[in-house]
C-alpha cells in the first residue's frame, strides 16, 4: 500500500478530504471534542433514519431492536459514530470508509463497545463490484466530500436491494449556509477545523434530488436539523432545509 | 429473589455481572432509580451499605418527607405508591406564621384547581422508613434488578468502554453507566474528582413524631421563631385516632441543640410544647428522637464518562422548603427519561453526550432551589426587627394576591417547569 492514508485511492474519493478527516481521527469519539457538532447531531440523525425505515418496511419503531433483520450500509463511517447506533438497533452492518486511519479506530472503538460491525477501507464501487446488496444505505454527511457525487450516487444506488432505502443528508448552499455552516462552525464557534467543508461543494436540496433521481430514486421525506443554541440540542424541522438537511429516498 | 446478601454471592466467580446501570446507594432516590430503570428496561445493580432487614427499624430514619404532587407521581410509577399510600397523610392545607405575628400564610388546596374543577392535596407526608419497606417489598421481586446488600464499591475504573467495578465481597460488575445515589457523603464523587462547595448553618433539625389531643386536619403547619422554622408535619393516626399524629422539624441553634437533645423526655417534651402551642391539645411524644445538622452543598458538575450523580449526591439543601426528596425524585425522572431516550436513539447511554443532557436538565432546577431555599432560611432565621416586619408584610401581601399566591402553591406541588414523564399527569 503505496498511499499510508488510504488503500483505497481514485475512485469516488477524494485524497484531500481523506487526508483530513484522518488527521483528525482520533478526536471521532471525544464528544468534546473535534466532532462534538456530530455527537450532537446523532440522536437527530438516528430519529430520522429510525422512524423513516421503520415505516419503509413496516417494521415496529417502538421495539428495542427495531432493525434486527436489516442490512445496513454506512458509507464514510469515519469512526462510526452512527454505526454503534444502528448496530444497538439491531442492524447489520457494513461500514466503510476511504481513510484506512479511520477503519482502524472505529474498528477498536466498536471492539470495546462489544458491538459487531464489519470496517472495511474499501469505497462504495468495490462493493458493488463485490455484488453486495443492502436494505439501507446510509450517506450521512459524506457527497459533499467526495470528488464525483453523480458516480458516487451512481455507486451507492448499484449497491440497494431493489426495495431497498437510502439515506443522505449534507449541507444546503446559500447564503445562509455559508454563515451559519461554514464560517460561523469552522471559524466563529470553532466546532469544526477551519477548511472542513467546501462551501462550493454543498447541495441545495433540489440538486440533490436531482442526482438520486438520476439514479431511479426518488426522496419520500426531507428534513432540516435545526440547532436550539439554549438547548445544545438539534431537533428535525419540516420547513427549515436551509443549513443542514436530511432525505430519505427509495425506488419509486 | 434477586436481592444478594454477601454470604450468598459468589466471591470468586471469574464472570463479572454484565449490567446497564450500576447504583450506588440504594436509598430513597437511589432504590426508586433502581425500580423505574429495572421496569424500563434496563439491566441494574445495586449496592448499599445497610442491611435491608434493619434499614426500616425505628432507629435508623426517624424522618418524613414531604411528597410534592408530581413526586408522588413518581412513587406511583414505580410501584411504591402502592405499597405505602395507607401510610401517606395529605395535606391539605398549608398554614405559615411568623413567631408570634397575628399576619400568617394560608394555603388552602381548594384554591388550586384543575380544568376538571377536582383539587388536588398541595402533596403528602410519608415517613421515610414506609418508602423502606416498601422498597424491601418490590426490590426482590424485580426480576432485571439485582440488590448487593450490605455491600459496597470498592474499586472502580471508570474506562471507555465500560466501568470495572469490584465489591466488597469480590463481586465484579461490568456497567455502561455508574450513579451514585450515596447521599451528601459520596466516596463515588470523590474520586471522580468532581468539586463540591459547602457551607454550613449552624443550625439542626431536631425530628420526633408526636401525638396529639385533636386531629391536625392535615393541614401542615410551619412557625418561624428566632432560631429557625419549627414546623408540625400531618402524619396518618391509628385507627381510632385517625388524625393525631404529626412529624416535628425542630430548628436549633447549633450551640442549642446539644443541650435540647440532651434533656430527659419530660423536660424535652416541655421545651417543645412551648414552641409547639396548645391548639392540637395535650401533646405525647411517640419514638426516638433524632438531630441532623443542616448544611447547603452543591457538585460542580453532575456528570463524567460513564458517571452521573443523582439527589443528595448532587445537591443538598435545607428542608426549610421540605424541597429535598422532590428534588431527588425529579432527577430519578430525569434520568431514566434522558436513558431510556438515548437507549431508543441507539446512544451509549454512559456516553457524556447523552449524560449532559441530564445535567443541562437537572442543574438549573436544583441550582435555583438552592438559592431559593437558602435565601429563605437567611429571611426567616433572623430576628432583626425591619426584617421581621418586612416578612410580615410580604406574606400578608403574598396573601392578597391571588395569581402569586397560586404561583407559589404550583412551586409546592412541584408541578412547574418541564417535567420527565414519570411526573407528568396521567390522563388515567
Amino acid at each position: 500500500m503505496a498511499d499510508p492514508v488510504s488503500s483505497a485511492p481514485g475512485g469516488t474519493a477524494d485524497p484531500d478530504e481523506i487526508a483530513r478527516f484522518t488527521a483528525m481521527a482520533d478526536a471521532w469519539w471525544d464528544p468534546t471534542g473535534k466532532f462534538r457538532p456530530l455527537h450532537q447531531l446523532n440522536p437527530v440523525r438516528v430519529q430520522f433514519i429510525r422512524d423513516n425505515v421503520c415505516r419503509h418496511f413496516g417494521l415496529d419503531a417502538d421495539a428495542e431492536r427495531p432493525f434486527a433483520g436489516l442490512d445496513f450500509l454506512d458509507v464514510g463511517c469515519g469512526g462510526g459514530l452512527l454505526s454503534e447506533p444502528m448496530a444497538r438497533l439491531g442492524a447489520k452492518m457494513t461500514s466503510i470508509d476511504a481513510g484506512a486511519k479511520n477503519v482502524e479506530i472505529a474498528k477498536i472503538h466498536a471492539a470495546k463497545s462489544g458491538l459487531d460491525i464489519d470496517y472495511r477501507n474499501v469505497l462504495p464501487e468495490d462493493l458493488a463490484a463485490e455484488g453486495k446488496r443492502f436494505d439501507v444505505v446510509l450517506n450521512m454527511e459524506v457527497i459533499e466530500h467526495v470528488a464525483d457525487p453523480q458516480a458516487f450516487m451512481a455507486a451507492s444506488a448499484m449497491v440497494m436491494k431493489p426495495d431497498g432505502a437510502m439515506v443522505l443528508s449534507t449541507i444546503n448552499r446559500n447564503l445562509k449556509s455559508l454563515l451559519m455552516a461554514k464560517i460561523g462552525a469552522e471559524y466563529v464557534l470553532r466546532w469544526l477545523p477551519a477548511g472542513t467543508h467546501d462551501w462550493k461543494k454543498f447541495f441545495k436540496p433540489s440538486e440533490l434530488a436531482r442526482l438520486a433521481r438520476a439514479q431511479g430514486l426518488e426522496f419520500t421525506d426531507i428534513r432540516g436539523m435545526v440547532y436550539n443554541p439554549l438547548a445544545g440540542t438539534w431537533s428535525l424541522s419540516a420547513t427549515d432545509l436551509d443549513v443542514n438537511y436530511l432525505a430519505f429516498a427509495t425506488r419509486g | 429473589m434477586s436481592a444478594k446478601t454477601s454470604s450468598t454471592a459468589q466471591s470468586d466467580a471469574p464472570e463479572a455481572l454484565d449490567v446497564d446501570v450500576l447504583i450506588s446507594g440504594g436509598g430513597l432516590a437511589g432504590g426508586t432509580l433502581s425500580l423505574a430503570l429495572a421496569q424500563a428496561g434496563f439491566r441494574v445493580a445495586t449496592v448499599d451499605l445497610e442491611n435491608m432487614a434493619t434499614w426500616t427499624d425505628q432507629g435508623f430514619d426517624g424522618r418524613a418527607s414531604a411528597i410534592a404532587l408530581s413526586s408522588q407521581r413518581v412513587l406511583a410509577g414505580v410501584g411504591i405508591w402502592d405499597v405505602i399510600h395507607q401510610e401517606t397523610a395529605p395535606m391539605l392545607d398549608i398554614r405559615i406564621s411568623d413567631g408570634h405575628s397575628p399576619l400568617f400564610l394560608h394555603y388552602d388546596h381548594t384554591e388550586l384547581t384543575d380544568a376538571d374543577g377536582v383539587s388536588e392535596p398541595f402533596g403528602y407526608m410519608v415517613e421515610n422508613r414506609s418508602i423502606r419497606k416498601a422498597l424491601n417489598v418490590l426490590v426482590p421481586n424485580t426480576e432485571a434488578l439485582t440488590y448487593f446488600a450490605p455491600n459496597r464499591i470498592q474499586s472502580l475504573d471508570r474506562a471507555a468502554d465500560a466501568a470495572h467495578a469490584v465489591l466488597q465481597d469480590g463481586t465484579r460488575i461490568r456497567a455502561k453507566l455508574v450513579v451514585s445515589c450515596e447521599g451528601r457523603r459520596s466516596p463515588l464523587r470523590d474520586q471522580a474528582g468532581i468539586k463540591l462547595t459547602k457551607w454550613d448553618y449552624h443550625q439542626a433539625g431536631i425530628v420526633c413524631t408526636v401525638e396529639h389531643e385533636k386531629p391536625h386536619n392535615f393541614c401542615a403547619q410551619e412557625h418561624f421563631l428566632p432560631s429557625g422554622p419549627f414546623a408540625i408535619l400531618p402524619l396518618p393516626g391509628t385507627a381510632d385516632k385517625p388524625a393525631c399524629r404529626s412529624s416535628i422539624v425542630w430548628t436549633e441553634r447549633e450551640d442549642l441543640w446539644p443541650l435540647i437533645m440532651d434533656l430527659d423526655d419530660e423536660a424535652f417534651l416541655e421545651e417543645l410544647v412551648e414552641r409547639f402551642g396548645d391548639f392540637l391539645g395535650g401533646v405525647t411524644l411517640v419514638g426516638p428522637r433524632f438531630a441532623y445538622p443542616f448544611s447547603l452543598q452543591y457538585a460542580h458538575e453532575y456528570v463524567k464518562d460513564r458517571f452521573a450523580l443523582v439527589a443528595d449526591s448532587a445537591h443538598g439543601m435545607h428542608p426549610i422548603a421540605g424541597q429535598g426528596l422532590n428534588m431527588g425524585l425529579r432527577d430519578v425522572a430525569a434520568l431514566v427519561d434522558v436513558l431510556t431516550e438515548a437507549r431508543r436513539m441507539g446512544q451509549d447511554i454512559g456516553s457524556l453526550a447523552v449524560l449532559e443532557h441530564y445535567q443541562r436538565w437537572r442543574r438549573f432546577d436544583n441550582t435555583l432551589m438552592l438559592a431559593v431555599t437558602d435565601a429563605l432560611v437567611k429571611l426567616f432565621s433572623n430576628a432583626v426587627e425591619p426584617v421581621q416586619l418586612a416578612r410580615d408584610l410580604g406574606m400578608a401581601a403574598v396573601g392578597q394576591m391571588p395569581d402569586v399566591k397560586r404561583f407559589f402553591m404550583r412551586h409546592a406541588m412541584g408541578t412547574v417547569g418541564e417535567l420527565p414523564t414519570l411526573m407528568r399527569r396521567t390522563s388515567a
